[in-house]
């Protein structure tokens, strides 16, 4: 009986509850996804929306992607399956192609659904809407430099399904319009942004400043210096700017910047004053009370968003897996940066018919400029504590000459063939650079900025969370400079740049009079390599096509016109060190160097007028005709 | 029944696709590029045009490269044609159709087709003559300006390249000089000369070959891409 009361009890639990009634069958919530219903009562859960958000802002050059900074002769890519970068002549006019309306149709939508989100507090919804808003602005900015005039598209689309989609074509805006929308979107959205220096990794009023004056640089030099390349425009405008517009852009360049400089809150890192180039590369990985970093993406340990640029380029010597070195700096940026008496000087490896002899590795690279050891790992230098090294072979002297011996392998041992030597010595560094040899420091350099000085960080398995800089007080300073140059403020140009001069260890102010365009272009060249500004710089004065214009450089050429803006920049060189070995001489055991060009760069770099606005695929133009192709494809 | 069951998967897959549905392209378009029948030559993978075929769902062009000598030449399927040059390519402009009254050419495929394409060319150079004396490489030549209207263009450069393939163009080349377009007395009578590099061994050639391969090429302002004398080949010994 017990028993059959039992089973009546489950037959009953299960008709009333097993079944939902009709009219609430396939209504259930779903439990693996969230609803915009549910979202948008949730600040928690509307900044995991707006998260990857962030996550997607567009980049071309950056520490995920170590590859990209290999493509205009900053660097040599010390990695078997990149040696192509330095091989092929011309950029494809689809390289830097950035057509993303899948992104900004999800800022449109969050921009519509944070307006109408009245469940939010009202301060947060705001903060909301602006950082929405100032994604939007950075993706137009990114398209604007890359394609020029866009469709500017600020709400959601919605196809109607009625076969006829031609009310969904949008035409191109002109080069200048989206310029003018980042710009005033930058403006309405700055006052409501956090004015909080504490704030890196989300926008601020000083990270929309700072894309300003910079959107507004760009602008300004691009319709300054469009009519040197007139094949490089459309008569509609979509791409090229008028000439009479530059200077309202560079005073909007200059008075954004100024709003930060005048600020106070941002200031140039100065925490480790008694070494200048342990300073300079701890701007960048110093993450604590960081005074001129503006605006970054963050990483973080052991949370699974950690990059891999230490893992990447970490020297032999201190490696923490069998690789690293990947990133080479050429010689051709290396010799850029000034000695401290402010002239420009090639690196001094021959005097007369004879070599210059360096007691340490590191002598030669003496007196320059701080941020040459802070961005580049020079030989003679150290990494984690540990002494690089980095030398090609030993020299020895023979039969009344130099003849060289080295080895294939990182700190190859062999005998030196002369008589008296040890039947076994290192005769190539442990860090190389062997020609050829992935991870090696082909180009006699490895990267140092972004480098990652904890430990573990070379390690797969804990990698680093160094942030990558977007915006940072040192280029507000320089697009300030820029900006008051072409307003003709040369006083005020050489104040900007000469603090960051300063901080680099020059003593010597330079003078209004030496500003001049060469040394606009060159303080941003130096200060700012490795941070993805190169091409676009470049690209936005016009010079692109003649510093990669398709001819082979020598030797001679890479020591020549240092500090000119459109100096020829099409092939890599490398500086190689060796170890003198001649028994009974003074200059036993000294160190010499040669300027080489590694095996694996055999081509000269081409810009063509078609990479100054990237090729709109045939499938965008098909689907919509009311686009103009740019022009040089 | 293991056995079974791989035999039918088998013979399914067998009988499962038809061979490819249709033939290849098979009609071939190929001519050069000319001015009154004569060939413009250009540097080798910088001058394209473009092929368009209407009518079907997406549009896209088929491009066909221009060689170095000017010539070019495209497998084609059978079918009715639009030819364009974009204006942004080689050192010419297009003519005005007389059908179509633009720049667009109809151009209709039915088997294989030799044309020439006409084109209107800023300069062209004529007799050009390279010869050796001793190490060096003269060259004399003639610019004749075509276009003399508005859309007329100054001479920026005059080249002479040297290389030891047949490529031989401005990223193509072992030795080069240069004369500016200002220093031009006489477009009717250019000389230039360049020293043949001693070691002839660069890269993509293997020891030193007695010869190299010469030829002209014209820079003219405000056009991106070069106009070119025809290579001649210069034996050294």
């Amino acid at each position: 009986m017990k028993k059959y009361l039992l089973i009546l009890t489950a037959v009953i639990s299960i008709i009333t509850t097993g079944c939902l009634k009709d009219d609430e069958f396939l209504t259930t919530d779903p439990t693996n996804l969230l609803t915009d219903d549910a979202v948008w009562k949730s600040s928690d859960l509307v900044l995991s929306v707006l998260a990857d958000l962030y996550d997607r802002y567009p980049e071309q050059q950056t520490i995920t992607n170590w590859a990209e900074f290999t493509n205009f002769d900053e660097a040599f890519p010390s990695e078997a399956g990149q040696y192509w970068r330095t091989k092929q002549v011309d950029y494809p006019t689809g390289w830097w192609s950035l057509w993303d309306y899948g992104y900004i149709r999800d800022l449109n939508l969050f921009v519509q659904k944070c307006q109408a989100a009245n469940e939010l507090g009202a301060d947060a919804r705001a903060r909301f809407l602006a950082e929405a808003r100032f994604l939007r602005a950075a993706i137009y900015f990114e398209e604007v430099k890359r394609m020029g005039g866009v469709p500017l598209i600020l709400e959601p689309m919605e196809y109607n399904f009625s076969g006829d989609p031609t009310y969904l074509q949008h035409a191109r805006a002109k080069e200048s319009e989206i310029y003018d929308f980042v710009i005033s979107e930058l403006d309405s959205v700055k006052n409501v942004l956090p004015d909080d220096a504490g704030i890196k990794s989300r926008a601020t009023r000083a990270a929309a400043l700072a894309m300003q004056s910079r959107a507004a640089l760009y602008a300004g030099s691009i319709a300054k210096y469009g009519g040197a390349t007139p094949l490089v425009s459309l008569p509609g405008g979509e791409v090229g700017i008028a000439a009479d517009k530059a200077n309202a852009y560079f005073t909007k360049a200059l008075e954004a910047s100024q709003a930060i400089i005048t600020g106070g809150k941002y200031s140039l890192y100065k925490k480790k004053a008694e070494d200048l180039q342990e300073n300079f590369a701890a701007l960048f990985y110093d993450k604590s009370n960081n005074p001129e970093v503006i605006f970054v993406q963050d990483f973080k340990l052991k949370s699974g968003k950690t990059q891999d640029w230490t893992l990447a380029n970490q020297p032999w010597s201190s490696a923490e897996e069998q690789q690293g070195g990947r990133v080479n700096p050429s010689l051709n940026l290396a010799l850029q940066y000034e000695k401290l008496d402010n002239t420009f000087a090639p690196f001094a490896t021959n005097n007369g018919n004879d070599y210059v002899y360096y007691e340490n590795p590191g002598d030669i690279f003496a007196g320059r400029d701080a941020r040459l050891g802070g961005t580049i790992m020079l030989p003679g230098s150290r990494f984690k504590g540990v002494p690089l090294d980095i030398w090609a072979g030993v020299m020895y002297w023979k039969d009344g000459k130099y003849n060289i011996i080295s080895g294939d392998n990182f700190g190859d041992r062999d005998s030196i063939p002369v008589a008296g030597a040890p039947r076994s010595s290192q005769v190539v560094g442990t860090d190389g650079p062997v020609d050829g040899l992935q991870y090696s420091a082909q180009s006699g350099f490895f990267v140092r900025k972004f480098m990652d000085p904890t430990v573990g960080s070379g390690q797969i398995g804990t990698r680093s969370d160094v942030w990558w800089v977007r915006f940072r007080y040192a280029e507000v300073l320089l697009n300030a400079a820029e900006a008051a140059f072409e307003l003709g403020q040369t006083g005020l140009s050489s104040t900007y740049i000469n603090q960051l001069r300063e901080r680099a260890g020059f003593t010597t102010q330079l003078t209004d009079a030496q500003m001049t365009f060469d040394r606009i272009v060159h303080e941003r060249r130096i200060e700012l390599a490795f941070e993805g500004h190169e091409m676009f710089d470049n690209k936005r004065w016009r010079i692109a096509h003649k510093v990669w214009n398709g001819e082979n450089i020598s030797a001679a050429d890479v020591t020549a016109n240092l500090g000119k803006a459109d100096r020829v920049n099409t092939m890599i060189y490398a500086m190689w060190g060796y170890k003198i070995y001649h028994p009974g001489n003074a200059n036993d055991g000294k160190w010499v160097y040669r300027i080489v060009k590694p095996s694996n760069v055999t081509a000269a770099h081409r810009f063509n007028l078609g990479n100054y606005y990237s090729v709109i695929g045939s499938d965008i133009l098909s689907n919509n005709p009311k686009l103009v192709k740019n022009p040089n494809h | 029944m293991k056995k079974t069951f791989v035999y039918i998967a088998l013979a399914l897959t067998a009988f499962a696709c038809k061979k490819d549905n249709y033939d290849p392209p098979s009609s071939s378009l190929s001519g050069h590029i000319t001015y009154q029948g004569v060939p413009i030559n250009v540097s080798s993978k910088d001058v394209t045009f473009e092929l368009w075929e209407p009518g079907w769902g997406k549009n896209g062009a088929i491009t066909v490269n221009v060689k170095e000598d000017g010539s070019y030449s495209a497998l084609l399927f059978d079918g009715n044609y639009k030819l364009i040059i974009p204006p942004s390519q080689g050192p010419f402009r297009s003519i005005t159709n007389a059908e179509t009254k633009n720049d667009t050419m109809l151009l209709t495929i039915r088997g294989s087709r030799d044309m020439n394409i006409e084109v209107m060319p800023y300069y062209m150079i004529r007799d050009a003559k390279l010869t050796l004396n001793g190490t060096t490489v003269n060259a004399n030549c003639k610019l004749e300006k075509i276009i003399t209207d508005v859309n007329a263009r100054n001479i920026e450069s005059v080249f002479l390249y040297l290389n030891q393939t047949q490529f031989v163009d401005g990223t193509n080349y072992l030795a080069r000089t240069a004369l500016n377009g200002g220093d031009i007395t006489d477009p009717a009578n250019i000389n230039m000369s360049v020293n043949v590099p001693d070691n002839r061994s660069g890269n993509g050639a293997s020891g030193d070959q007695d010869y190299v391969f010469a030829r002209i090429g014209v820079k003219i302002s405000g056009v991106e891409d070069l106009l070119f004398s025809e290579v001649q080949q210069i034996n050294l010994k």
